[in-house]
């Protein structure tokens, strides 16, 4: 059983975070690493992101609904947006990152597995995509409840559990000393006026999980540079330089979006 | 020959978890009378009392117990309750809370305790005001003589002491609901300084004042009741009721629409109320034709 273990989620064709995550992660002696889903949207070259999470040894990969709607040539992401402004950037990117993606890849998401199981030092560990019981339920910070963690945990056998889909990152300890954490996203900033993105590092070393965000930074200007050559929204663009989000704004709480600028 | 009459089987419906309690801690006392109302509520409509403060507490412990994830208190108007400061604390203690109002009651010192309670607790804190219109004309002919400015008012108060309520539209006016109902309450909103606009739009419900707010015609037809094979696995997710109860002074009931609906009550305790649902109103029919979530 190793001792540290890398989870990230969103990587939303940003195959420019995705390396330096992955080069973090190994270079600080994580033994496995997780992706909880959503490989496209929002970036550009979503076939750049396969070659880096196919076929390697220590990463294991898991559908979001962004994979399975792409898997399944649907005709939108089933992000679970409610706002027609939020729809309609979302729609922009969805039919981007369809029209780019490959078969080959296409069919690899079509046949992740949706949830990861295991055991770590005794504890039964769970790894999901919005929630356990949704695959497109959004687990923010400010809008769960203890009780409800709680109740997560009891009705789906866990002491840990990992979610991602909100793309920002979040860690709880409930007083029973169970945990639940959202990894948050590599592809995009964490609305935070930060141009770097976050992984989770669990280290397993000590008596109970130790939970850390580790910032990443890449070359968010290539970035930004080629989503506009690809004729992405400015809205992304700017995104990716500036750290706040300018779209996908209405599903944020209230405490949530009071930290944005927008 | 005999005609026979086709017979209504209503869908049934399981509480797949409770995600969201309601607490109904007005009743259906309101400091307005608006013509929409779906319960009918106004100054002097006391079928619903407001809830004592030991009725709040029970419910949000017995909610506690079944892992709820966030509170919703609503009425009537919330903020005519003498403890709705006590009861915000209480819901506040284990979850996130959305209070529903009018607006007009928020004055300065009400506005800072809101906000401050916004930036102190370490869950949601979250006010949805009503507003019908982008004009005096338009909300007003709805709501209530002057109640456009009141109600502005009391918004300007709480983006004054740094709140961003969202503003709740019921689609009365059909067009409001379009884009341009939209861009016209995002420009009305951001020239009263509110940076970053919050919407959430709502159908109407045809029963209580609304069904009479047009004579004889506005209530629901025979046909709009739903059927068992109306409902997929997605529709019965997408029902609130599916996730949702209320409670009022009065006892629980499947969600906020129903409250003055003769025989949706379910008992006198949020526990009662744990328990499948037949969604035979014709209420029901709006919320799985439109969508309709009552939740922000």
């Amino acid at each position: 059983m190793p001792d540290l273990i890398a989870l990230f989620g969103g990587v939303y064709n940003n195959y420019l975070s995705l390396k330096a995550t992955l080069d973090d992660a190994r270079r600080r002696g994580a033994h496995e690493i997780y992706c909880l889903g959503d490989m496209g949207g929002f970036g550009p070259h979503p076939d750049r992101v396969f070659p880096l999470l196919r076929d390697a040894k220590d990463l294991f990969v898991m559908q979001g609904n962004y994979d399975h709607s792409i898997g399944h040539r649907l005709d939108d992401c089933a992000c679970g947006y409610t706002d027609p402004r939020d729809n309609h950037f979302a729609q922009v990117s969805y039919d981007y990152t369809l029209a780019h993606t490959a078969d080959e890849h296409k069919d690899w998401l079509r046949d992740l597995p949706t949830h990861f199981r295991r055991q770590w030092r005794g504890r039964d560990v769970l790894l999901a995509h919005g929630s356990p019981r949704r695959v497109n339920e959004f687990l923010w910070e400010s809008t769960c409840s203890d009780a409800f963690l709680a109740h997560l945990l009891d009705a789906h056998g866990a002491d840990l559990l990992f979610v991602t889909h909100t793309g920002i990152p979040w860690h709880r300890r409930l007083p029973d000393g169970r945990q639940v954490i959202n990894v948050g996203a590599i592809g995009r900033p964490a609305n935070d006026g930060r141009t770097s993105v976050d992984y989770a590092l669990v280290d397993l070393s000590g008596d109970e999980p130790s939970v850390t965000f580790c910032p990443v930074s890449y070359d968010h200007h290539r970035l930004a540079n080629e989503m506009r050559e690809e004729g992405l929204p400015e809205e992304f663009a700017e995104t990716i330089l500036t750290g706040w989000w300018t779209t996908c704004l209405e599903i944020l709480p209230a405490k949530e979006r009071h930290r944005g600028r927008y | 020959m005999t005609a026979i009459e086709p017979v209504h089987t209503p869908p049934t419906l399981d509480l797949q978890h409770l995600d969201t309690l309601w607490l109904q801690v007005t009743g259906t006392l309101c400091n307005l009378a608006c013509l929409h109302c779906f319960i009918s509520c106004g100054p002097k409509n006391d079928s619903h009392e407001f809830m004592e403060l030991s009725q709040v507490q029970e419910a949000i412990n017995d909610a506690v117990a079944q892992g709820v994830k966030e509170f919703y208190f609503t009425g009537g108007e919330p903020f005519m309750h003498p403890e709705i400061r006590e009861m915000i604390d209480a819901a506040l203690a284990h979850g996130p809370l959305t209070i529903l109002t009018n607006g007009i009651l928020i004055d300065d010192d009400l506005a800072r305790w809101l906000a401050d309670r916004f930036h102190q607790s370490r869950y949601s804190l979250d006010l949805r005001v009503s507003l019908d219109g982008t004009t005096p004309a338009e909300n007003d002919v709805i709501r209530g003589r002057n109640t456009f400015e009141k109600i502005l008012a009391g918004v300007d108060r709480l983006v004054a002491a740094g709140l961003n309520p969202v503003i709740t539209v019921t689609t009365c006016h059909a067009e409001l609901g379009g884009a341009e109902g939209r861009a016209r309450f995002f420009d009305l909103l951001q020239s009263r300084g509110m940076d970053k606009p919050r919407l959430k739009f709502l159908s109407p419900f045809k029963i209580g004042r609304e069904e009479r707010r047009h004579g004889g015609d506005g209530g629901y037809q025979p046909y709009e009741l739903l059927r068992e094979s109306d409902l997929d696995d997605d529709a019965r997710d997408a029902l609130q009721c599916s996730s949702c109860r209320m409670v009022t002074s009065k006892g629980s009931y499947p969600c906020p629409i129903l409250i003055e609906v003769e025989d949706a009550r379910m008992g006198d305790t949020l526990d009662d109320a744990l328990k499948p649902i037949e969604l035979n109103h014709p209420a029901c029919y709006t919320c799985f034709v439109e969508g309709v979530t009552c939740r922000t």
